[in-house]
């Protein structure tokens, strides 16, 4: 096989790895590169380095070792029957690519995923070797996030926890049936069993020390990415299996990536790919379960699909008309995270004004992005929205599709 | 009028003794106007000198640091908006939380575009690295949007320790040496190296990541506006990449799916020849994990992280069964780990009974819970879900042959013995079971969690200790 520059290299092993929605960096512990040897810092808040014209940021050097893989899944742009072009990293390239970026300023840290290649375990062993050289060679401080491959053994995925911030496991698709037709090596019962041996490592380590501390586990903890559209689940059974997965492992975050044309497609897939704004109105609804108090069944029923036109809150308030207007002068915080177009920000910052003054609608204004919206649903001094329950132009208004 | 020289732009220090000074005075804040050495002075009044001393009033919490931010601003008006609020607070102790007041509301966006520019200087910062140097040493040009070098230069301090680098601005340059931090003049971007060889690759890393078939470049702009573009060494792409990207996708879209080698095919074949799961009566413990952890005879699998099937030795004199894994034996795997396990350990201890002799398991293999937020809360499994289960345990009990099976609690019972019975009442005696095995029931050590009453509490775990023990004699 021809040898391949770096350059080369890099730019087959970054492509592959897009397909990874995740580049956080932020939430982990607390350091920085004083008293060390090496470069490196984590201040809790995660910084974004760049942005693609896809509008995702860039936070990360986030690539695979290598985009070989033995496995066979019909999502996936390097199954072993997809004709992509491969290339594997050397574990020095990855630590010396992921330093020159990092003392340049361009990159938060690495993001290490990888292909199958011979077994889970040789694979692992490679990622955990790159971690391990950056941590103990180079006292590298930065943020560090590893793929988990689901049937890696427990020694590895402890090594993994103990040098890495993050660790993911893909749970892939929404489905168990779908896994098993889609991805045949793949068994989701192996990567819930590694995502609760996750769990379990975090919590032991966060014990309160009774000799010593616990060595560290993944300070930024856990989370996973579940691929929207290449199965038939609806969206309803997208958010109970995310909302099932929050409760049982304690995932910082759970990923959407909306199933997207990829080169080399095979015939196993569906043809059409699904639009962006339901990837879009997915992550909105796991935002609400998440910070505002709403359970998956209340967004969107098993048998249902998000509504593509308006978004999840809005579509709930639209079916709750009783629960409307509410009166921002008298409501609690629940109430109020309820009204569509009132972000957690903005309530907070109304509470915190009520106390004072009687709220007017110009506060409100000024608080809040989303007066438009919210202005149907609320009652301060000087507002109360008329006739509401029959008003039928809440939804806004259809647009004519163009011609394609 | 008044007018306060202030060492420089950024001089919060002076202002601040200024400001105190000229609210002493009873100074309107119409009445001052504030300057900056070196900048045009529009009426030629005396200026008045700070005066140093003890200050006469207090601010709330919150006003200095809300100053000082909004004094790194580049508005012209910041420090005559701090007095006015200042002079206001005289007044209006409360002022600050009035957030839809404009003069609060807008130092409020300017303290806010002040450290959005600080948090953008730390992800725009583009270092070069010095050929030549004897040090490694690396250099930056950056246009900060507001006067925020200073304060931010101590973040890249933290994250570059044990490195040597400058970042140059119009404003001000930082310096770190890898022992102090130093400040000097403003500079100009011919100071900084004009190229360094890693910037190809970084462009080559942007360029892959850029996925074409999700084109949202307002949202790209949001997040990084142009003005930083042109010191960004990746921003010469985005053009090229935004004007090929539809032509990309659709290219993707129009390819045929491709057939895969004949290689692949042939081992593909292999494989599918092993491998074949066959369902029968599973005649070892190992059959029993591996076959319960695939079963669907109930709905229970869908949401439980796996089976948890019994622990303990292949033969046993007694046998345990509890009534479903709960959380942590779901993660864990195996049966009795979590704070009921605890419980039970203890009062076999206290029974004399080792559970290493001691063969344990549940009625029901998977956990069956419901989502309460965040957390998954125990719900005690059906008659359905047991008599499906069922399978399992019977498979259990003739392969380890107990002489004495203990059913904890009622659930359990109903695996045991297929019919229910009163814990209460039927717990404490042997019961004979088809099988030739001897039946005890008794409580849930879950149920003792449960007691708040600590008198009724120690007497339940009393009788508990008690039926534990009559058990391991009946089987002894």
């Amino acid at each position: 096989m021809a040898v391949l520059s770096l350059k080369r290299k890099l730019s087959i092993l970054s492509d592959a790895a897009k397909y990874d929605a995740s580049c956080a960096s932020s939430g982990s512990s607390r350091r920085d590169s004083v008293g060390g040897s090496g470069v490196g810092s984590t201040e809790g808040m995660g910084i974004c380095h760049a942005y693609a014209p896809d509008g995702r940021c860039i936070s990360l050097l986030k690539i695979l070792l290598t985009n070989f893989c033995v496995y066979d899944c019909a999502y996936c742009v390097n199954r072993v029957s997809s004709n992509t072009p491969r290339a594997r990293f050397a574990v020095e390239e990855v630590v010396d690519l992921t330093l020159g970026f990092y003392k340049r300023n361009y990159i938060e840290g690495l993001f290490l995923s990888s292909g199958i290649i011979r077994s889970a375990d040789y694979t692992m062993e490679e990622m955990v070797r790159v971690a391990r050289t950056l941590r103990e060679v180079h006292d590298f401080r930065g943020y560090i996030h590893l793929k988990l491959i689901p049937e890696a053994s427990a020694g590895l995925v402890n090594d993994a926890a103990l040098y890495a911030d993050r660790l993911s496991i893909n749970i892939e698709l929404p489905r168990d049936e779908s896994i098993a037709s889609l991805a045949p090596e793949k068994d989701a019962r192996q990567i819930r069993k590694a995502m609760g041996a996750v769990r379990l490592g975090i919590e032991e380590a966060s014990e309160p020390a009774r000799v010593a501390a616990p060595p560290k586990y993944a300070p930024a903890g856990q989370s996973t990415q579940m691929i929207v559209g290449a199965d038939g689940a609806l969206d309803g059974e997208i958010l109970s299996r995310s909302a099932a997965l929050y409760g049982a492992y304690g995932l910082r975050r759970v990923y959407y990536s909306a199933y997207s044309p990829i080169p080399d497609t095979t015939s196993r897939l569906p043809p059409a790919r699904p639009p962006l704004a339901r990837e879009h109105r997915l992550y909105q609804a796991d935002w609400l379960m998440r910070f505002y108090g709403f359970e998956a069944g209340e967004i969107a029923a098993s048998g249902e699909n998000l509504d593509l036109e308006v978004d999840p809150k809005h579509a709930w308030a639209l079916r709750h008309r009783e629960a409307f207007p509410v009166d921002l002068n008298l409501a609690d915080r629940e109430q109020m995270l309820r009204v569509p177009g009132l972000g957690v920000a903005a309530v907070d910052r109304l509470i915190a004004l009520r106390r004072q003054k009687r709220l007017r609608l110009e506060d409100v204004r000024r608080l809040s992005r989303g007066l438009k919206t919210s202005k149907a649903y609320i009652v301060v001094d000087d507002w109360r929205p008329t006739r509401l329950s029959d008003q039928a132009d809440l939804r806004p208004p259809p647009q004519q599709l163009s011609l394609f | 009028m008044r007018v306060v020289r202030l060492a420089s732009e950024i001089d919060f220090a002076g202002w601040r003794l200024a400001a105190r000074a000229l609210r002493s005075l009873q100074a309107a804040p119409d009445d001052v106007i504030w300057t900056v050495d070196g900048e045009g002075d529009l009426f030629g009044d005396e200026a008045t000198p700070p005066q140093a001393g003890p200050p006469a009033f207090t601010v709330p919490k919150g006003f200095l640091d809300l100053a000082q931010e909004v004094a790194l601003h580049r508005s012209g008006e910041r420090f005559t908006l701090l007095y006015r609020l200042l002079w206001r607070l005289g007044r209006q102790p409360e002022l600050l939380g009035l957030a839809s007041d404009p003069d609060v509301a807008r130092a409020r966006d300017m303290a806010k575009a002040v450290s959005r520019a600080s948090h953008k200087m730390k992800a725009f910062v583009r270092f070069r690295l010095v050929e030549d140097a004897a040090e490694e040493t690396y250099v930056a040009w950056f246009e900060p949007a507001h006067r925020v070098t200073e304060a931010t230069a101590p973040f890249f301090q933290r994250r570059f320790t044990n490195m040597c680098w400058s970042i140059l601005t119009p404003d001000v340059c930082a310096h770190w040496d890898r022992e102090k931090l130093t400040f000097s003049s403003g500079a100009d971007p011919a100071d900084a190296p004009g190229e360094d060889a890693l910037e190809e690759y970084w462009r080559t890393y942007y360029a892959s990541i850029f996925n074409p078939a999700r084109l949202k470049t307002a949202a790209m702009q949001r997040e990084m506006p142009k003005r930083y573009w042109r010191n960004l060494p990746e921003a010469r792409l985005i053009p090229e990449l935004v004007a090929t990207a539809e032509a990309r996708a659709e290219e993707m879209v129009r390819q045929q799916p491709s057939e895969p080698t004949r290689r692949v095919v042939r081992q593909a074949q292999r494989l599918s020849r092993d491998g074949s799961f066959e369902e029968g009566a599973p005649a070892t413990l190992e059959e029993v994990t591996a076959g319960a952890d695939f079963c669907r005879r109930c709905e229970l699998w869908r949401d439980a992280t796996q089976a948890v099937a019994g622990d303990g030795p292949g033969r046993a004199r007694l046998m345990l069964v509890g009534e479903q894994p709960g959380d942590q034996e779901d993660l864990a795997g195996k049966p009795f780990v979590g704070p009921a396990g605890r419980v039970l350990d203890e009062a076999l201890e206290a029974a004399g009974a080792p559970r290493a002799q001691i063969y344990v398991t549940n009625a029901v293999k998977h956990f069956r819970h419901e989502l309460h937020g965040k957390r998954r809360i125990h719900k005690t499994p059906t008659a359905g879900h047991v008599s499906a289960c069922r399978w399992w345990l019977d498979a259990e009990r003739r392969i380890v042959q107990p002489r004495v099976i203990v059913a904890l609690g009622a659930t359990a019972a109903l695996g045991v013995f297929g019919k229910a019975m009163a814990v209460g009442q039927s717990r404490g005696q042997a019961l004979q079971l088809p099988d030739q095995a001897q039946g005890v029931v008794t409580y849930h050590p879950s149920f003792l969690l449960r007691m708040p009453d600590a008198q009724a509490k120690s007497e339940v775990y009393a009788a508990f200790v008690e039926d534990l023990k009559f058990a391991w004699k009946l089987a002894s």
